[in-house]
């Protein structure tokens, strides 16, 4: 198999303290398990569920109010013993309790003949389809048209990143079908975007053309990939595949049950081992972290997603969607005095040569405080310096910040989703919130162009 | 630290939400941030931070500027008291020029605030850093005898109409010290050029005089300096500009910390050399056959392409950008030098003009960047067809 190799030049490698070791953990068993409306941008949820149902594993929860065929189904078998609302009823979390072992079961026909419109059909049934979203505006995938080309990528760079090498090692049968139902439907090989090194280039995988990536972050995210090998230009779609769900499609394919399985890396620099748990999505926060490994529960955020680009989660809450990563880190609601002082508190990561941290090697410790105040746009260049695409950044944020229509589409609104900012976030200066603004910006798009 | 945290805590009391000063909130918290930075946690986008912040960034520039500063002193000292028969130490020419400095920079600094203060209270914003560059930036490009009076009114009119009135920091189109430098220029003249403003107490004594090199060529003069003492800086101007050295220890924190553009100062040395070069073939006059390497030693050239041009809020934003405007820099700031005998240094003019067009580069080279994009769609759309 012949693989393709591309530098993503520019980005940079966070390297925290804390990365879960690839060593599979016994996880507790959770006993309720959430959907949350929030992890699918841009649906819009009418559920289908009341509280006091029985589901099965597979049945529809609730599906988008514009385009009925996008539904997300139950992880579980059990009951709905809670849909949490929160301010104008809007839908929190949808919590199911574990009961019994009912599940939805579909008859695959024979995978070596089946066609395209029937693959189509059992994703969008099985609520599999929500595994794949669609660019532009990272939406769950539209099935009313299908895509020019399919990227999945095992290349991840962000910091407490999983290994796709470790969580796939058992899956290469099932991840193996998903590519190809997946190829079949596009009549061509989908795009693997590969670490340098990894197991998966030895594993003679069909159906696929190999990107080997070389680059630190954010070269692990879909937006630059998918900007090297095929842009995205107005009109056209792309989907994106997490490698994980790809095997739990080809898992479905496999039994004709909706497979919601999630490995997940916990990590954190105050968890005692941080590693890998085996899963199910939506599974509560408490059945992946002992609330004894840490002091005090209020002084840590737990996170659904790595900490540049993930969601905020109490522990009292439950794992996203789509997120193969946990990360736990301190709350950082400190003072701390004279602290703008350059070449001072060099501990705390810091890009800017106007810290000594680049000197400093080993794993960072980190925490949540802003480290200053917003400021308005001053310096300049930074944020080139972490986009490493042929996209002006902060254009493309003021852009989104006065809702020019016209100038984001030119400016490449299409080719980017709020995550590609994540060290943008994190390096400015003036301590923009570029991922907001890019997913008012996204928001608009979709709202005003579709 | 928990001491201090504390009476600051008390302190704050009437300021926070529904307390009597709650108005002034913007200028408590100027002063809380500069003791501590706050407790703030991030709320939205990434939940980790690089530990930089705009205070951090402006300090670095104040560091970069302490050399020149603390020359500026001394040679402030200096030329007062090589013209007077008075025999003088190090430490009396430092006492001098900090004698003389010092207020100037207590009244920048006050009046700039203070507007500063006014506008983040009425616009109930946080106080933005960038005039703590500023301030300090104004006296050092100052001639050493400008009354004060004349100072407070430039950083009035700099504060005021070159920055607040676009909006306050980050959306200024000029240098706001270049602004006030251009003010003073045209509104006191007399104060700004010639032979009795350069030296400490020229004005006032009758036996100190002396011209800036630059002055003495546009009269056709000879120059008296040689090429070393032009690049440490023992020559008469304004007051911390003179030395190239002590500029471009400034420089070096600036490009190791990455706050200055090492783009712009590359390609403004560039554009004025090769302008330099030019000039020196032909020939026709004194300001013309004067050598380019020393173009580039003398005047503000060396201050204004490290301190000012790389100001990031005025100067292009985008990388191509940079080149484009700092090379323009060079260029006219040695044709203003050459052609335009009234304006002596051509540097503050040549960085103000190119202040103002540079969002006219970036936006040639933003469009460039988008007109490729549809480009690639249009071709798209071609073969589908």
């Amino acid at each position: 198999m012949i693989s393709k190799e591309i530098s993503i030049k520019d980005g940079a490698s966070l390297n925290l303290k804390g990365l879960a070791v690839t060593e599979l953990g016994v996880a507790k068993t959770s006993l309720n398990y959430a959907l949350n409306p929030d992890d699918f941008f841009g649906l819009n949820p009418r559920m289908l569920v009341k509280e006091g149902d029985k589901v099965s594993l597979g049945q529809p929860i609730f599906h988008d109010k514009n385009d009925e065929s996008i539904k997300i189904v139950s992880p579980v078998s059990g009951k709905v013993i809670e849909i949490v609302r929160g301010a104008k009823r809007k839908i929190l979390n949808i919590i199911i309790k574990k009961e019994g072992d009912n599940s939805i079961n579909f008859k695959i026909p024979s995978l070596s003949k089946i066609g395209k419109d029937v693959i189509l059909q059992l994703l969008v049934e099985s609520g599999s389809l929500a595994f794949i979203r669609q660019r532009p505006y990272n939406i769950v995938a539209r099935p009313s048209k299908l895509p020019k080309s399919i990227f999945v990528s095992t290349h991840s760079t962000a910091p407490y990143a999983a290994d796709y090498d470790f969580i796939l090692r058992k899956r290469l049968n099932e991840f193996q079908i998903g590519i190809d139902m997946m190829s079949r439907l596009i009549d061509k090989p989908i795009n693997l975007s590969i670490s340098q090194s990894c197991e998966i280039e030895n594993a003679k995988l069909k159906n696929v053309e190999i990107y080997k990536i070389k680059g630190v972050h954010p070269s692990g995210n879909e937006s630059f990939q998918i900007n090297r090998i095929d842009p995205l230009n107005s009109g056209e779609i792309i989907w994106v595949i997490k490698p994980e769900d790809l095997a739990n499609i080809g898992s479905f394919f496999e039994t004709g049950v909706f497979c919601p399985k999630r490995t997940v890396a916990v990590s954190g620099d105050s968890l005692r081992s941080p590693k890998y748990y085996d899963t199910i999505i939506g599974s509560s926060i408490s059945s992946l972290v002992d609330s004894k490994e840490l002091s005090n529960i209020k002084n840590y955020r737990f996170i659904n997603g790595d900490p540049l680009s993930g969601s905020k989660v109490e522990y009292s809450g439950f794992l996203g969607f789509y997120n193969n990563i946990l990360s736990v880190i301190s709350e950082g609601n400190q003072f701390r005095m004279l602290g703008w002082l350059p070449f001072m508190y060099n501990n705390i990561p810091s890009f800017s040569r106007t810290s000594l941290s680049w000197l400093l090697g080993g794993e960072k410790k980190v925490n949540t405080n802003l480290n200053g105040e917003e400021r308005a746009i001053v310096v300049t260049g930074e944020m080139e310096k972490y986009f490493p695409m042929d996209i002006f950044p902060m254009q493309l944020i003021k852009a989104c910040m006065r809702g020019d229509i016209e100038k984001m589409e030119s400016l490449g609104i299409y080719e980017v989703v709020p995550e590609d900012f994540g060290l943008v976030d994190f390096s400015c200066t003036s301590k923009i919130e570029a991922q907001e603004i890019v997913k008012s910006g996204i928001k608009l798009m979709l709202k005003e162009v579709g | 630290m928990d001491f201090i945290r504390k009476q600051v805590d008390v302190l704050k009391k009437p300021f926070t939400k529904g307390g009597k000063l709650e108005k002034l909130y913007p200028a408590f918290n100027a002063f809380e941030t500069m003791l501590f930075v706050p407790d703030h946690t991030t709320s939205k986008g990434s939940h980790i931070r690089d530990g930089v912040d705009l205070k951090r960034t402006m300090i670095t520039v104040i560091i970069a500027l302490v050399p020149a500063l603390f020359y500026g002193m001394y040679n402030t000292g200096y030329q007062y008291y090589i013209q007077t028969d008075i025999q003088f130490t190090f430490i009396d020419a430092v006492l001098h020029g900090a004698y003389k400095i010092f207020p100037m920079i207590a009244v920048s600094y006050a009046v700039g605030l203070a507007i500063e203060f006014a506008f983040a209270v009425y616009r109930n914003h946080p106080v933005n850093e960038g005039y703590l560059v500023t301030g300090l930036l104004i006296p050092m490009i100052m001639p050493i005898d400008m009354p004060l009076w004349m100072l407070a009114i430039s950083v009035v009119f700099a504060v005021l109409i070159a920055k607040e009135a676009f909006g306050g920091t980050g959306m200024n189109i000029l240098n706001p010290a270049l602004t006030a430098r251009a003010f003073a220029f045209f509104a006191y003249p007399t104060f700004m050029s010639g032979d009795k403003v350069w030296v400490s107490e020229a004005s006032n004594v009758d036996g100190i005089s002396g011209e800036t090199i630059l002055g003495t060529l546009a009269a056709n003069g000879e120059v008296a300096y040689s090429s070393a003492s032009m690049f440490m800086g023992s020559i008469p101007g304004s007051v911390a500009e003179t030395s190239v050295f002590f500029v471009l220890i400034g420089a070096l924190l600036l490009i190791v910390t990455g706050v200055g553009s090492w783009r712009i100062m590359l390609s403004g040395v560039i554009g004025a050399s090769v302008v330099g070069i030019l000039f020196n073939l032909w020939g026709a006059n004194s300001l013309m056959s004067f050598e380019w390497y020393n173009h580039l030693l003398v005047g503000g050239f060396a201050f204004g392409i490290v301190f000012m041009a790389t100001d990031p809020v005025s100067a292009a934003q985008t990388t191509k950008g940079k080149w484009i405007y700092g090379f323009l820099v060079g260029v006219f700031c040695i044709l203003i030098r050459v052609f335009n005998p009234a304006y002596p240094e051509g540097v503050m003019l040549a960085i103000l003009l190119m202040n103002v067009f540079a969002p006219l580069i970036d936006h040639y080279v933003i469009e460039s960047n988008m007109s490729m994009r549809r480009k690639r769609w249009q071709s798209i759309k071609l073969q589908a067809s």
